[in-house]
């Protein structure tokens, strides 16, 4: 009896153990991805460029300058980009054009974002009859060619640019409702669910309260993935004239306008479809890395 | 089979009508009136437009009219081209639009296909990075960047092809517009292709096939090929929709006389009705191709006809 209580050695302070999370986790994951590191730097230098870049120029994006039409790019003048037909300084209007593709893609992906989440939540979370009928809506609007609605509200209604983002986030949110409505399918079968309900909490403070925050992964990987959908949306509309209205430019007018005059001034399209190209790539390749580090079950 | 084709023929009417109706009302809701021109015309004489063209009717009578319409394949006159109707203009242009988008079509099917299986069958390797970060940069660049710097390319530099027009239709001229259409989709194709193939091939009937000492080309195209396309074939519908919204820019850069630049230039030039019919006639299609899509997949996948 003396023995043992002898032998029992003084208890080792116990190293306190970091529990690693969803989100620690991933990150790490996501570190040992180049590419998709690469492209987040890529990224960051992009928008910071867009943020700062203008102030920096001695020129205005609408400053129209006669003795400077279409001038190559060059160092000594401050155009690094060149000029346009108007004699307007291309470095200032590539970056101002990308503040607004950015901001479409961001306000659009928003509310694309709002509508996805809380109707695929909704229809996941009452399921049954509810879900059925919610998900036969969305079966019908898949169908519908959505960018050719888009285009007829342009046309009707003015080239707005709120519009605009409500319109091209309002076609966006389908695979959003989609991808949540599954995740929550299973979700509300988990015991901290149930356990809200049998504790009398509201189906929709459940949902905000319990379903959502545990969707934050997915949603997180589908926004990375549709910013840059939203963004081909804008400078689809603005490369056909329907988008942004001038002197106010984007990514996708200044392609439109670069692409008339390629022969002769090819510097116009060459920086704008540059700056478009690398911030779609870069997003895409985001969102893929972060697909695969949140969900290392998918790895093939 | 039979049970689900009448389930999905039912469900695409109510598709189609609610496409009709939210395009028509759009167009009505919106300010303006196709004969506000810049000389106001006088009380009488507008009546009498309003009345030649049944705008005096109730709004929903109107709209049965335009549906009975479309029935017959009327889709109304155009409102900035008085001697064609909007069904004259659609019959010009879809052909040439056709065209292309089928040459595409069978472009990205043929090139996605192949480069899928090529870099799932080199799983994790060079050849599989390199073709998968190519189908991204397809992906990512927006077609009406990739149509210029091809025309820069092959037209301006080095003189081989035409770098617009549609001329005769031969070969020669659609090359460009079909490879810059098709772009995009041979890189959907491709990821899609590659991820079911990957998948596919480590089933177990593929490991019994190759256990079984079948040549390596016989399991591939023989046995995992059939499974592993059937994504690509539900990817059908959504890629006639993105070849369609191609096509519009397509057009418009390469000057193609086709729907998609009519559609341009009525949705710049304001024309109510050829916009509201291209959206129709073109949703339609889509709605169409999409219910043979989906009974093909039934035939090829029959799990899906007990669901």
């Amino acid at each position: 009896m003396r023995g043992v209580t002898q032998t029992l050695p003084a208890a080792e302070p116990v190293e306190e153990v970091i529990g690693r999370g969803l989100w620690t986790d991933a990150l790490a994951r996501l570190r040992h991805n180049r590419a998709a590191m690469i492209s987040l730097i890529v990224l960051v230098c992009v928008i910071v460029l867009v943020l700062l870049g203008p102030s920096a120029s001695p020129y205005a994006y609408d400053d129209t300058n006669f003795d400077a039409i279409s001038l190559p790019p060059s160092a000594g003048d401050a155009h690094y980009f060149g000029t346009d037909t108007l004699g307007r300084d291309l470095f200032v209007r590539t970056l101002i054009g990308g503040r607004l593709s950015l901001l479409v893609g961001l306000v659009a992906t928003l509310v694309s974002l709002v509508i996805g989440v809380s109707y695929g939540a909704t229809a996941g979370y009452f399921g049954g009859r509810v879900d059925h009928l919610m998900m036969r809506i969305v079966d019908i609007l898949y169908a519908m060619p959505f960018l050719f609605l888009v285009i007829l509200l342009l046309v009707f209604f003015g080239r707005n640019l709120l519009l605009m983002f409500v319109a091209i986030g309002a076609i966006n949110w389908l695979d959003m409702a989609r991808i949540v409505r599954g995740q929550t399918l299973s979700l509300r079968r988990r015991e901290f669910v149930e356990a809200a309900v049998v504790g009398g909490v509201p189906p929709f403070t459940i949902i905000r309260r319990h379903i959502v925050p545990n969707l934050l992964g997915i949603v997180a990987v589908y926004v990375t993935l549709t910013i840059p959908q939203v963004m081909l949306v804008e400078s689809f509309l603005s490369f056909l004239g329907l988008g942004v209205q001038e002197p106010m430019t984007s990514w996708g007018a200044l392609v439109n306008e670069g692409a008339r005059g390629m022969e002769t001034t090819p510097w116009m399209l060459i920086f704008p479809a540059l700056f478009l190209a690398a911030t779609l790539f870069c997003f895409n390749f985001v969102g893929d890395g972060l697909r695969d580090a949140l969900d290392p079950a998918d790895r093939k | 089979m039979f049970r689900y084709s009448v389930k999905r023929f039912l469900g695409a009417g109510p598709t189609l009508l609610i496409l009709v109706a939210l395009a028509f009302f759009l167009m009505r809701a919106a300010p303006g009136g196709p004969f506000d021109a810049e000389r106001p015309v006088s009380p009488a004489v507008r009546a009498n437009l309003e009345r030649a063209y049944h705008l005096d009717e109730p709004l929903l009578q109107q709209f049965g009219r335009y549906v009975a319409g479309l029935v017959r394949g009327d889709f109304g006159p155009s409102f900035q081209y008085p001697d064609y109707t909007v069904t004259e203009l659609i019959r010009e242009g879809f052909p040439v639009s056709l065209r292309i988008g089928a040459f595409a079509m069978l472009l990205a099917l043929l090139a996605g296909v192949t480069a899928g299986i090529l870099a799932a069958l080199r799983q994790n390797r060079a050849a599989d990075a390199g073709i998968m970060a190519a189908a991204m940069t397809g992906i990512s660049i927006p077609n009406f960047v990739i149509a210029p710097l091809l025309i820069l390319l092959f037209a301006v530099h080095l003189d081989w092809l035409p770098g617009g027009g549609y001329g005769d239709g031969s070969l020669r001229y659609l090359m460009l517009p079909v490879v810059a259409l098709a772009l995009p989709q041979i890189a959907y194709i491709a990821r899609l292709t590659r991820g079911s193939m990957v998948e596919v091939l480590r089933s177990p009937f593929i490991r019994t096939a190759r256990a079984k000492g079948l040549p390596a080309h016989t399991v591939v195209l023989r046995h995992a090929l059939k499974p592993a396309l059937l994504p690509v074939v539900s990817y059908l519908g959504p890629a006639t929709a993105a070849l369609i919204t191609g096509s519009v820019v397509i057009e418009q850069i390469f000057g193609i006389p086709g729907l998609g630049r009519f559609f341009v230039q009525g949705a710049l030039n304001r024309d109510y009705t050829l916009v509201l019919g291209v959206v129709v006639f073109y949703g339609a299609l889509i709605v169409v191709l999409n219910l043979i899509v989906d009974l093909l997949y039934a035939v090829l996948d029959p799990r899906v006809r007990y669901t």
